[in-house]
């Protein structure tokens, strides 16, 4: 072994910093999946006939469709029937204010450093809290409601907004498009829902916090954020789950739509636990995120941060239908111990001058694999569609692997694409700069990597960047020494 | 304040050092000078504590501590100072990010408190004087872009920043422009004081008329095989290396 590799051997082991778990009493149901448990959280919920049928349409399809393989993953196989499908924390029926919260979950959001009492909360982001099956919590729902916003958890609103729900749920994601996508729709339990009317610039951050907390439980939350003609809406996602030797399975499904000039920045700091050293537990993230540019001019920007997880197959999208629409995704994926990861992006161009920008970084620590794995399309329609991709792999260590697997399906002449990839290493020299100069080599590293990732970091609204910063330099800790 | 003692070193299991010995006091300026491969680079990454270099035998001491118990960043802290031949790039990592961090880790380890945001720039425009160097510069991401003699410039504009007792200068006249060596000259001599001390590791004895050493010493083979004062350099410079080497 190098002095560098032992170097970067010994600065990745960090323990997980959210791996506790809350004691407190849920509603929880029988392990397994069948038709009746499908029907069984819908009548938990006490939804509509048409939602039902959504989901039992989902779950039929779903038995006719296979795990996708494509992947570059190695994923043990997942025993359906041996997961709880809902778990709730149990709480008075109806909140009216925040002294009805349980105390042991407002302890828990912040521990998390997502207090949820409004006065204390960072100024400028409403959040919505979701436990295990549930949304328990809304921030600054009255303010937003001020400007016509609606920003609650996905139950409300099927119960508030039945129309807007149904008029736009599956629309950017049809409950068959995929395998995980299929059980989402089926079983889905709750998540945020998110509409701002026409004309509307949304004021503050919205954000949706999702924590697993039951053992043996998976969750499967559907976020649905709707982009009324020139609105505009930034969005954050977070989420951590205990540690547990047990894998436990995370399969979300996000939708944007945005229509008319509507403009919709979504961005994710995945941190779900990611297993022990020796790849022992961690969740299985199966995410299906798509953005639908409807209107002329709209825009959808995806960033994401991924650093949790056991195993992360996730390619948030984007459908530019409408004329002079944009997609962007920007990421920053760090894979560490046994990690695997296996994310990208589609940007399908259907619209005439539609544009779309990729800029992926990976970085690969201890034995883990990082792919990227990309698609641009170009319909016949699409005109003068342009593409830029940018696909970075940072290898610390001779052991884990980056890999890239750009697709390109073009059917219009007019259209430029563009791609580059680059491969490199965190050089002994970088890091002896960095020591001669008073920092510490595990300090040096986070520099390092960070300054590789600032291109995305950028892209995050500021306390989201500074809490990723120090993520990506957390989650390396003991892959160098 | 600085004593180097039977100094022998190698690199991937070959020796490059042969027994260095030197004695260095505050405020002496040494230049070590010496042919390509006598190896100068060598001794400047051992005193810095680079860890490709493994020594064999020896001792170094400074201001007392044996130096060689001591990790790189532990060296810095203590106040050793390296302007690198061949400074290095790091990408998306700003100038002001990199010193913020190299300045307040000197800091704490002086038991000083971290400088603020405004301090710190304020500090800063006031060494980027010493060097002439430019906000485009400090601006940007380390070394990333920077043409050789901006990087040389950089290096000792890091060297005002941090203050080092000792700092060790390798070939930092290469690269640069009879302009350029006489701003980075000029910015050693500022910096200079009776309290610190200076190395400075060259192949010419041009740099020399500008920083002039109290002695000279030259490495030829890992070893010294000539110290004397100043007038040394220019003799090497009139007779050339070969004179030593037949001499040795």
């Amino acid at each position: 072994m190098t002095e560098q590799d032992k170097i970067l051997d010994t600065v990745t082991k960090q323990e997980y910093k959210y791996g506790f778990v809350t004691d407190i009493e849920s509603d929880t149901i029988e392990k397994g999946l069948n038709e009746e448990v499908v029907r069984l959280i819908s009548a938990k919920k006490q939804e509509p006939q048409w939602l039902l049928d959504f989901r039992l349409k989902a779950y039929r399809k779903w038995l006719e469709m296979k795990s996708p393989n494509w992947a570059y993953l190695k994923i043990p196989s997942i025993d359906f029937q041996d997961i709880i499908y809902y778990s709730a924390p149990k709480q008075k029926k109806q909140l009216n204010s925040l002294d009805e919260v349980d105390p042991e979950l407002l302890e828990t959001f912040n521990k998390l450093g997502i207090p949820l009492e409004e006065q204390k909360h960072l100024a400028g982001v409403a959040v919505d809290a979701v436990m295990d099956s549930v949304s328990v919590k809304t921030t600054f729902k009255e303010t937003l409601a001020e400007r016509g916003i609606i920003f609650c958890s996905f139950s409300e609103a099927v119960r508030e907004y039945p129309d807007l729900v149904k008029k736009y749920l599956g629309n950017a994601v049809p409950y068959a498009d995929n395998y995980f996508a299929a059980l989402n729709s089926a079983v889905f339990s709750d998540g945020s829902f998110c509409y701002i009317p026409k004309g509307v610039r949304c004021p503050m951050e919205l954000s949706t916090y999702f924590r697993i907390n039951a053992a043996n439980t998976g969750q499967f939350e559907r976020t649905l954020i709707v982009a009324d003609d020139d609105s505009y809406v930034s969005y954050l996602e977070g989420c951590t789950a205990p540690q547990r030797d047990e894998n436990q399975l995370h399969a979300a499904v996000v939708e944007i739509i945005a229509l008319e000039r509507a403009e919709v920045k979504y961005s994710t700091v995945q941190n779900w636990y990611p297993g022990d050293k020796n790849g022992k537990g961690g969740i299985y993230n199966f995410v299906t995120k798509r953005g639908i540019c409807r209107g002329d001019f709209s825009k959808i920007s995806w960033t994401q941060v991924e650093t949790g997880s056991a195993i992360t197959w996730k390619y948030p999208s984007c459908v530019m239908l409408g004329d002079h629409s944009t997609g962007e995704f920007y990421s920053v994926a760090l894979t560490n111990n046994h990690q695997q990861a296996d994310t990208g992006t589609k940007m399908i161009h259907i619209g005439k001058n539609t544009r779309s920008l990729i800029v992926s970084k990976g970085i690969s620590a201890g034995v883990s694999n990082n792919s990227y794995r990309g698609l641009v399309k170009v319909a016949s329609r699409a005109d003068k569609a342009r593409n830029f991709s940018q696909c970075d792999s940072l290898l610390l260590g001779d052991k884990c692997g980056a890999h890239t697997f750009p697709y390109i399906e073009c059917s219009n002449k007019t259209a430029i694409l563009e791609h580059e990839a680059t491969t490199s290493k965190i050089s002994e020299d970088q890091i002896f700069y960095c020591n001669q100069r008073g920092i510490g080599t595990e300090d040096a590293i986070g520099m390092i990597v960070n300054g590789y990732a600032r291109e995305v970091l950028n892209k995050l609204p500021m306390e989201f960047a500074v809490e990723a910063q120090k993520l990506l330099q957390i989650s390396l800790e003991g892959s160098v020494g | 304040m600085l004593q180097i003692k039977n100094l022998h070193a190698s690199v991937d299991g070959k020796e490059i050092l042969k027994g260095i010995s030197i004695d260095v006091k505050p405020g002496e300026i040494h230049a070590i000078m010496g042919p390509n491969g006598s190896g100068k680079s060598t001794l400047a990454n051992v005193l810095a504590g680079h860890e490709k270099y493994e020594v064999t035998e020896g001792e170094i001491f400074f201001e007392g501590e044996n130096l060689l118990e001591l990790a790189a960043e532990e060296r810095a802290r203590n106040g050793i100072f390296l302007s690198f031949q061949y400074p290095i790039e790091i990408p998306g990592v700003s100038m002001v990010n990199f010193l913020k961090t190299a300045v307040n880790e000197h800091r704490k380890h002086k038991g000083l408190e971290p400088l603020t945001a405004s301090q710190f720039l304020k500090l800063m425009e006031e060494k980027k004087k010493v060097v002439e160097i430019s906000s485009q510069l400090t601006n940007r991401s380390v070394n990333e872009g920077f043409s050789g003699g901006e990087k040389k410039r950089n290096e000792i504009f890091q060297m005002a920043m941090l203050e080092p007792k000792l700092a060790i200068l390798d070939e930092t006249d290469s690269g640069l422009d009879i302009d350029a060596l006489r701003i980075v000259a000029k910015g050693v001599n500022t910096l200079k004081s009776p309290h610190n001390a200076t190395i400075v590791v060259t192949h010419y004895q041009r740099l020399l008329e500008y920083i002039v050493p109290d002695y000279v010493h030259v490495l030829y083979n890992g070893k010294i095989v000539k110290s004397a004062g100043k007038e040394l350099a220019l003799e090497l410079e009139k007779k050339g290396y070969d004179w030593i080497k037949n001499e040795s």
